[in-house]
């Protein structure tokens, strides 16, 4: 953005961050998080990667609302999975075809798959177009691919328009 | 502490909140004792508890927050902190797992797919060496 | 009722802790008892805040983000020596 700060998103964090850790809304210590939000972005502007830039904030605000959700009630299902007897299982594998192709929403949707319960997100393969996902409970696999597509890479794809 | 002083319902809502937390925990550490594989294993601790991490965390800043004066939002840190890194743990264990050639329960679908990227680390292993 | 709660709670987290034990010394395999570990260091963060809401003491808090960090840390580690043999390349 600017020269004084290359990084506001960045900035923005460490200052909550600062100020969660200690737990105060004093004037001295909003001074010295701005300190290090202004002085840390500017140390490690060499390092910074650029990466796709998020497109609708609106987007991602519903996107964390419907994580939270799914990993409640997708919790229960995992606990009552655990519970039942071991037989009912059906544990399995799939590969999951990639649409993004940037790391960063690669990444988050990898974590999100591990976060809701009955998938981890096990490995990507070296060319970035498969993600290798081991489910706890499968059904169909492609129902469970296609749901995993519309549930959560649309909206990426979406929010980083990729 | 003057526990005894909070209005019923803001009790209520915290025993409810600590005991799911409790539960969850329990649950989680029930998974890694009683499923057959470690990948199976893997689902359990890593959500279940994180979740129920996370409902404890939240009771407690509920918690302080009405018996001290002022607002007390750090354990919110600690929230995020363990909902970004519960995912990547879990990634690179299972990494891990796989590299290792663990055993599989009978009766995985596609477990093929183990030896799939086995081979392809294995490649890349082998381009590494000089 | 809440203080009996929050007895309850640390009792769960406590059997939660001993089948975390079981899993680290039954193994079988070295990520089965990284896992045992990494689900031992969440519970005992949860036994932390538990204890320090029961004490009434703010200072717990201190040593449950420092176990999150190193635990996650450690959890990393392990993990990257049991992929490429070696922590640091």
């Amino acid at each position: 953005m600017s020269a004084l700060l290359p990084m506001p998103f960045f900035s923005l964090v460490l200052l909550l961050v600062w100020l969660l850790i200690n737990n105060s809304l004093a004037f001295g210590q909003i001074l010295l998080g701005a300190v290090l939000a202004v002085g840390l972005p500017l140390l490690l502007r060499p390092m910074h990667v650029p990466g796709p830039r998020v497109r609708s904030l609106h987007g991602v605000s519903i996107y964390l609302l419907r994580l939270l959700r799914d990993i409640v009630v997708a919790n229960f299902d995992v606990a009552k999975l655990v519970l039942s007897s071991r037989s009912k299982l059906r544990p399995g594998f799939i590969m999951y075809p990639l649409d993004l192709t940037d790391d960063l929403p690669i990444t988050l949707l990898a974590s999100t798959i591990s976060l809701t319960p009955g998938t981890v997100s096990a490995d990507l393969t070296d060319d970035k177009r498969y993600l290798l996902i081991h489910v706890l409970d499968m059904h169909d696999e492609a129902s469970l691919i296609e749901e995993l597509k519309q549930r959560y890479e649309r909206p990426l794809q979406e929010i980083f328009a990729c | 502490m003057n526990l005894n002083e909070l209005p019923l319902w803001l009790e209520i809502l915290l025993s409810a909140l600590l005991l799911l937390g409790g539960l969850f925990v329990l649950i989680g550490a029930i998974g890694l004792v009683r499923l057959p594989d470690f990948f199976t294993r893997l689902h359990a601790p890593t959500k279940a508890s994180t979740l129920g991490l996370g409902a404890i965390l939240l009771g407690s800043m509920v918690l302080v927050s009405v018996s001290h004066d002022g607002v007390s939002l750090h354990e919110l840190l600690i929230t995020l902190f363990l909902f970004i890194t519960a995912p990547v743990s879990a990634h690179m264990m299972c990494r891990a797992a796989l590299h290792q050639r663990l055993k599989i329960a009978p009766g995985t679908r596609n477990g093929e797919y183990q030896g799939l990227t086995l081979a392809r680390q294995q490649e890349r292993d082998s381009s590494r060496l000089p | 009722m809440l203080s009996t709660v929050l007895l309850i709670v640390l009792g769960m987290v406590m059997v939660a802790l001993l089948l975390n034990l079981w899993r680290l010394f039954r193994g079988p395999s070295t990520p089965d008892r990284i896992l045992a570990l990494d689900t031992l260091y969440l519970n005992a963060i949860a036994l932390i805040v538990l204890f320090g809401l029961w004490k009434d003491a703010a200072l717990y808090f201190e040593a449950a983000l420092l176990i999150a960090l190193l635990g996650f840390v450690s959890t990393v580690a392990l993990c990257k020596y049991l992929l490429r043999g070696d922590i640091i390349e």
